[in-house]
């Protein structure tokens, strides 16, 4: 839940880009990073394994300017993406406001997608909150791939995977060239605003 | 949500007991990585909101361990540096009390003024409400 302090007049908003290892959440933050550069007033944090994967989480606050008077800072967390770390991906989840679910839409990774969703719900659950509730847009990653020789899922059939219940706002995405990066971010952004807006009085 | 009053009394909560008493660095922050109140000596220098985000993930892993070896909680964490130390403590189910001190300082009365801070403020937040 975000935290709001009225001493202060500061909101801080918790938003969470989980999906599976390898899909581009880190990639998203990095591409945000650079190209917001002059409004984030620190380094961003990532801790990470030798072979350059996301072991605990990557973190970076950006501000967003004032809402009734109060300054909202935006903090963007990843999830390792790696099966065995989903002690820390529930972990990271604690307290969130807004969730960017970044899919990769490579044909080997459908249904890492699927089992990467499932566990998300049942992450979101031992925190009383309900997926279907939460803040939540689709990314539909790596989609430059078409391009390529490698095989890739339609985003008509990821929408029937992943967002069929779901129905969330969805991006077909390519986090690497920062394609839709900033689109998905601003979309996060206005629907977790709108949600806790009305806890400002 | 903390209400006014509640967050003016737990400022004057770390002045009174952390601060006066020497210590450089206390920030009191929400188990999810967010700053409640953040008070320093005026010396140091230190990125606030990426160091409450690490404390809120070091504690919550450490928090798990404790629950793979049948303990309930590890409820404070300290970590020793050469020139200067942290020390964690949860306050309640959704907070954590970080101070950092210098060499010049003892834990024991870190330990000492950190648990008459919560405390204090466990009291403000109770009759507050």
């Amino acid at each position: 839940m975000a935290l709001i302090n009225v001493k202060t007049k500061e909101v801080q908003v918790k938003i969470v880009y989980y999906g599976p290892g390898r899909g581009g959440k880190t990639t998203n933050l990095e591409y945000i990073n650079k190209t917001y550069r002059d409004r984030i007033k620190t380094e961003m944090v990532s801790l990470k394994t030798q072979d350059d994967r996301t072991l605990f989480f990557d973190f970076l606050p950006f501000d967003v300017g004032q809402i009734k008077g109060f300054d909202v800072t935006i903090q963007l967390y990843t999830v390792p993406g790696q099966v065995k770390y989903n002690a820390t991906r529930r972990l990271v989840l604690r307290g969130v406001d807004g969730i960017v679910f970044v899919a990769d839409v490579q044909k080997e990774q459908r249904k890492k997608n699927i089992e990467s969703l499932n566990q998300l719900y049942e992450n979101l659950e031992t925190y009383n909150l309900d997926l279907f509730n939460i803040p939540f847009v689709m990314q539909y990653n790596k989609i430059d791939l078409k391009q390529s020789a490698i095989p890739i899922v339609s985003s008509q059939t990821l929408q029937k995977d992943l967002n069929g219940l779901l129905r969330a706002p969805a991006f077909e995405a390519t986090a690497l060239r920062g394609g839709n990066v900033i689109p998905t971010l601003k979309k996060i952004i206005s629907i977790t605003l709108a949600s806790i807006q009305d806890q400002l009085f | 949500m903390f209400n006014q009053s509640q967050l003016d009394a737990i400022d004057a909560a770390i002045h009174t007991h952390l601060i006066s008493a020497g210590l450089d660095h206390v920030i009191f922050m929400d188990m999810a990585g967010n700053t409640i109140a953040n008070h320093n000596n005026g010396k140091t220098m230190l990125d606030s909101t990426a160091f409450a985000a690490l404390a809120a993930g070091n504690f919550a892993a450490v928090d798990a361990m404790a629950k793979l070896v049948g303990e309930s909680e590890f409820s404070l964490l300290f970590h020793k540096g050469e020139k200067s130390s942290i020390h964690f403590s949860k306050v309640n189910n959704e907070t954590l009390l970080i101070t950092m001190f210098n060499k010049d300082i003892s834990l024991g009365l870190v330990r000492l003024k950190v648990a008459e801070t919560i405390q204090r403020i466990n009291s403000i937040l109770a009759s507050d409400k």
